[in-house]
């Protein structure tokens, strides 16, 4: 049996020792043993991911230029959760973010680049979380969306057509935030939606796709903010999300693969919204998110040792606060943004 | 970036990777300028293949070369071939692509953009693809290109059965393959195809590719998934089938003064039915249904029943299906004579209009009758009557052998009554099953895996669910209990899923027969209370991390389920009866956990102390529980502001609305990290029929 809470000392993440007591029966006594466990380096990943931004020149900041509305959303959402929100220019980032928007009213990864559904979600969730939703044209934002949608209630990425339930999460999640979920059609959205549900309670990209943890994620997201978690069978599911909790402790995103970081926000966030989280070991994913930190320079990346990056950073801390880590502020499972920029939304009359 | 060492670069590396950046950032920028100003010469374009090559992720080039393809298209008036080698052009900087990375949406798009202008050749598609996914097996942009491409090329879905039977016996540790295998299977199966009709034959052939997998290597999860949805697919009925209801088939209901009587002297307790007469009609399906209606469900009896039944779906987040319905009967204005006996009959399935979520219709035309009879005459309550506090004290709480067969004139086998409407399974299904369980021994006497015994404890269960009569029913039950208390030990990490399935297990045999069920019934006595004969159901104490079995339950007034580690009530929402509820000693983490609550309207006393309210800052119940967040419902603002006054909304909106819509009348909850005294008095305000708080009397 795990001590729970064992991390805690002084309510703060500071040294970390946990106790395992396992009872043995052949033993017939209790066995006790310790292991050190690494502790979350709040303050170096602030650090990286303020250097992060700072730095345009090497070859991953230029590989990564088109997606930086994606990259301003992983960072400042991180930022906040370790409470260090304060630190940015909060005009500097909205002007950027209203530069990015075109007259279609959707918003482009970066300046000069096309306007794409994924970027104006993070376009969207940004300005949330600086309560700064007043500088958009509501309308405009959404008309672009509504006019994304297909006749069958999928959704596309863009006026090329690639279709993708990423896309519906990422439609609905949007225009709940703008309090404007009614003008899509919903029972439609949702329609699509089940008809990639495959044999695994899984969802794939379209219909017939193969269930991936992070499509299973926006599935079911967008399942559960529009009140329709009872088409999800949550055993099934449930027992193919907790198997992917492997040796390790850490969490693949498909059978038979390896761990990855990023799993611990895509397959616990299902795992909770469909309140099964206690059919897999919380400890055991602390300790591997733990590991993967880079604890001299900050950052977290997707397996131990390997290179850091702001994607796997963003969804190491969002994974230990779906894990109620000390000194983590929460964040909602569906929304991906903080519980109190959430609260604020729908709460906050 | 994925799989990438940590480690810093060597110099010359660095000086490399920088002078490519160099590169990158120049094709960038002169790629953006093209793009702005719209030029689409030969050079222009070639800058952005050469931008793709290396970067197949800059979705704004993609577009670029889109947009100049359309521009070419529109102005030139050239013949067919050279058409084509534009388009064929686009294929090549596709192909380039996905080279240096295949997992690109935007590449994958691109090529499938091009197919779809049909002046290109998909005879090569295939070929390509065999390449990709002979490279990466699990590629899933690769297996949804190749369903693209089977569809354009019509090749038939036996043949693509045929080519996920070949990847797999390459080799099986494929579940992209298995996967594309019960799709495909599925459909074959749904469209009955000469040679998947009937379905046994194709099953049973299935059962032996998966076992080939799980005796190779039980730990491979490949085969896992596969095969229970093999078992479902033997099992599952398609149309929804009534599993139980209350009153049940064949009882007879008493009704006396301001009690309602079940059988001879088992009074419900200060329920919605004696305060309001109202008796609930609660029908419980094995699936979700829509569509259940005066005009679906036909009620027939002599009483004077005025207007339409209003049939309400039982569903938490206020959905139009759901696996239970209710109605209430309004006996409140109606003559009912003393000591005549009133006959019910319900009947449905008689036509259609009955849907599960799947579109199967209700078809097995049943009926369900039972006798209504009142005994004296009805009173109202007196008024200002002071309610009684409820102790769950072991002392109140009488084994039925220990209570005085006058005192009480007892008749609980009236009380619980076993349905069997359930009809009978086919003898292959059941033949199947039994020799599932024998492969499924027989692995086990090999290697002591947990697949196996899982897998074992399934099939078991599905024995007993699908053998009839019922009374022969959970004769595996003991056996699979071990199982999964195994399985705890051998898979740690899972433990509390096998601890569900464990207290599902349990419940089912606990609740399976009468006798059974009726050694957990309690005669329940306060030493206040004049009036004896309250039956509670007693499942404290017994290790239950969740509730089931709730079709056999519906009779229940007063549950006791403290000391367990339950977590949620999932599915308790069907308890149309129940007046008290015991959840005190629980891991209930939210108040969204409870819910269900909100459609119990007889609910008086609660108990939820000693739970973990308040401890968690993650709820997972947040959205199985309507609310504003999932559009589910509008926060009643203005019934919060008049009740509460200025209280903070982001506090307590979930406790508000699941207490709104209820009339306790006595409430447990210390013992709960968020029960201080400013939620206290949060709750005096907003429960305002609230007698007792924590043992207290409100004045
Ligand atoms: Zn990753």
């Amino acid at each position: 049996m795990l001590i729970k809470n064992a991390w805690l000392w002084d309510g703060k993440p500071l040294c970390i020792e946990v106790k395992y007591l396992v009872p043995d029966e052949k033993l017939s006594g209790v066995l006790l043993f310790t292991c050190k466990m690494g502790e979350l380096v709040s303050e170096k990943h602030v650090q990286y991911i303020l250097s992060v931004e700072k730095r345009k020149d090497d070859f991953e900041s230029v590989v990564m230029e088109h997606l930086r509305m994606n990259g301003a959303y992983w960072g400042l959402t991180t930022l906040d959760l370790l409470g260090k929100l304060d630190t940015v220019d909060v005009d500097e980032v909205v002007s950027w973010i209203m530069s990015c928007q075109h007259e279609s009213g959707g918003f482009a990864g970066n300046v000069g680049h096309d306007p794409h559904i994924l970027y104006t979600l993070s376009a969207v969730q940004v300005l949330a979380l600086f309560d700064k939703l007043d500088v958009v044209d509501v309308d405009k934002v959404t008309s672009y969306i509504v006019n994304l949608q297909n006749e069958d209630g999928s959704f596309a990425g863009d006026m090329w057509g690639e279709v993708d339930t990423r896309f519906s999460y990422i439609a609905i999640c949007c225009l709940s935030i703008l309090h404007r979920l009614d003008k899509i059609n919903v029972e439609k959205a949702v329609k699509y939606i089940l008809s990639c549900k495959n044999m695994d309670g899984g969802f794939g990209c379209t219909p017939g796709g193969e269930s991936h943890a992070g499509q299973i994620f926006c599935c079911v997201g967008a399942l559960a903010l529009t009140g329709s978690l009872d088409h999800v069978d949550k055993d099934l599911l449930g027992w193919w999300l907790c198997e992917r909790q492997v040796k390790s402790g850490g969490l693949n995103g498909r059978p038979e693969k390896l761990p990855d970081v990023c799993y611990s926000w895509w397959v616990l966030s299902s795992l909770i919204m469909i309140d099964r989280v206690h059919w897999i070991s919380k400890e055991k994913l602390i300790k591997y998110i733990l590991e993967c930190q880079d604890t001299e320079k900050g950052g977290i990346s997707d397996r131990p040792d390997d290179a850091v990056d702001v994607f796997h950073t963003y969804f190491g801390v969002a994974g230990l606060s779906l894990l109620e880590y000390p000194g983590v502020k929460p964040i909602d499972p569906a929304y991906a943004l903080p519980v109190e920029a959430v609260n604020r939304i729908f709460f906050g009359k | 970036m994925h799989g990438r060492p940590r480690k810093a670069p060597k110099p010359e590396d660095a000086a490399a990777l920088s002078a490519k950046a160099e590169k990158l950032r120049s094709l960038q920028s002169q790629f953006l300028a093209n793009h702005h100003y719209r030029i689409y010469t030969k050079e222009a374009l070639e800058i952005s293949a050469k931008l793709l090559e290396i970067n197949p992720e800059s979705y704004t080039a993609w577009n670029y070369r889109k947009l100049a393809v359309e521009h070419f298209l529109s102005q030139s008036h050239s013949d067919l071939d050279s058409v084509k080698s534009i388009f064929d052009e686009e294929l090549k900087v596709v192909e380039n692509a996905l080279r240096q990375n295949f997992k690109s949406y935007g590449a994958w798009h691109h090529r499938k953009w091009v197919l779809s202008k049909e002046y290109s050749s998909i005879d090569k598609e295939l070929r390509l693809l065999e390449r990709f996914q002979k490279a990466d097996p699990r590629n899933f942009h690769a297996w949804n290109y190749r369903r693209f491409v089977a569809e354009l090329l019509k090749r038939s879905d036996e043949d693509e059965l045929k080519y996920t039977e070949d990847v797999i016996g390459a080799n099986f540790s494929n579940y992209s393959a298995w996967h594309n295998r019960s799709i495909l299977l599925s459909k074959l199966l749904r469209e009955r195809r000469e040679g998947y009709c009937p379905k046994e034959k194709a099953l049973s052939e299935e059962y032996e590719h998966v076992h080939n997998a799980l005796f190779t290597d039980p730990d491979d999860q490949s085969g896992w998934f596969y095969h229970l949805w093999l078992l479902d697919q033997t099992t599952k009925t398609d149309a929804p089938v009534l599993v139980s209801s209350w009153p049940p088939c064949g009882s007879n209901i008493t009704l006396q003064g301001n009690k309602c009587l079940h059988g001879c002297g088992i009074s419900l307790l200060s329920s919605e039915l004696s305060d309001t007469r109202t008796l609930p009609i609660i029908l419980y399906f094995n699936q979700a249904v829509e569509g259940i209606s005066s005009s679906t469900v036909v009620v027939e009896s002599e009483l004077s029943i005025t207007g339409d039944f209003v049939w309400k779906p039982l569903s938490t987040n206020n959905s139009k299906t759901a696996q239970c319905w209710v109605t209430y009967l309004n006996l409140r204005n109606m003559e009912l004579h003393p000591l005549k006996t009133y006959p019910v009959e319900i009947s449905l399935g008689h036509s259609q209009g009955i849907v599960s979520s799947s579109g199967c219709h209700y078809g097995h035309p049943s009926k369900i009758a039972f006798k209504l009879c009142v005994q004296t005459a009805y009173t109202e309550p007196a008024e200002g009557q002071a309610a009684k506090r409820t102790f769950w004290r072991d002392e109140n709480f009488q084994k039925f052998e220990h209570c005085q067969e006058s005192d009480s004139n007892l008749s609980v086998d009236e009380l619980i009554t076993e349905n069997d409407l359930t009809p009978t399974t086919s003898n292959w299904c059941a033949e199947i099953i039994a020799n599932e369980i024998t492969v499924f021994r027989e692995l086990l006497s090999l290697t002591d895996c947990k697949i196996g015994k899982l897998t074992l404890a399934r099939l078991l269960t599905a024995d007993d669910l699908i053998s009839f009569p019922r009374a022969k029913s959970m004769v595996h039950a003991e056996e699979v209990l071990e199982l999964y208390t195994d399985l705890v030990k051998l898979d740690p990490t899972h433990s509390i899923y096998y601890k569900d399935e464990r207290s599902l297990t349990l419940l089912r045999q606990i609740t399976s027969t009468r006798t059974s069920l009726v050694t957990y019934c309690r005669n329940f006595r306060d030493a206040t209370e004049s009036v004896a004969g309250y039956i509670c159901l007693r499942l404290q104490n017994l290790s239950l991390s969740r509730m089931g079995s709730i079709e056999n339950l519906l009779w229940v007034q007063m549950l006791d389920l403290s000391h367990n580690e339950l977590r949620s009530i999932e599915g308790l929402e069907a308890m149309q009866l129940l007046s008290c509820l015991n959840l005190s000693q629980n891991k209930f983490g939210s108040f969204t956990a409870l819910a269900p609550l909100r459609l119990i309207k007889s609910l008086k006393v609660l108990n939820i102390s000693y739970n973990e309210i308040g401890s968690h800052s993650i709820d997972t119940r947040r959205y199985l529980c309507a609310s504003p967040l999932c559009h589910a419902e509008e926060f009643p603002w203005d019934r919060f502001k008049i009740l509460t006054g200025s209280v903070n909304v982001t506090d307590f909106w979930e406790a508000f609305l699941v207490f709104e819509s209820l009339n306790l009348t006595q409430l447990d909850i210390t013992g709960n990290t968020i029960a201080d005294e400013s939620f206290r008095s949060f709750l005096v305000k907003a429960l305002p029929a609230l007698k007792w708080l924590d043992g207290e009397e409100l004045p």
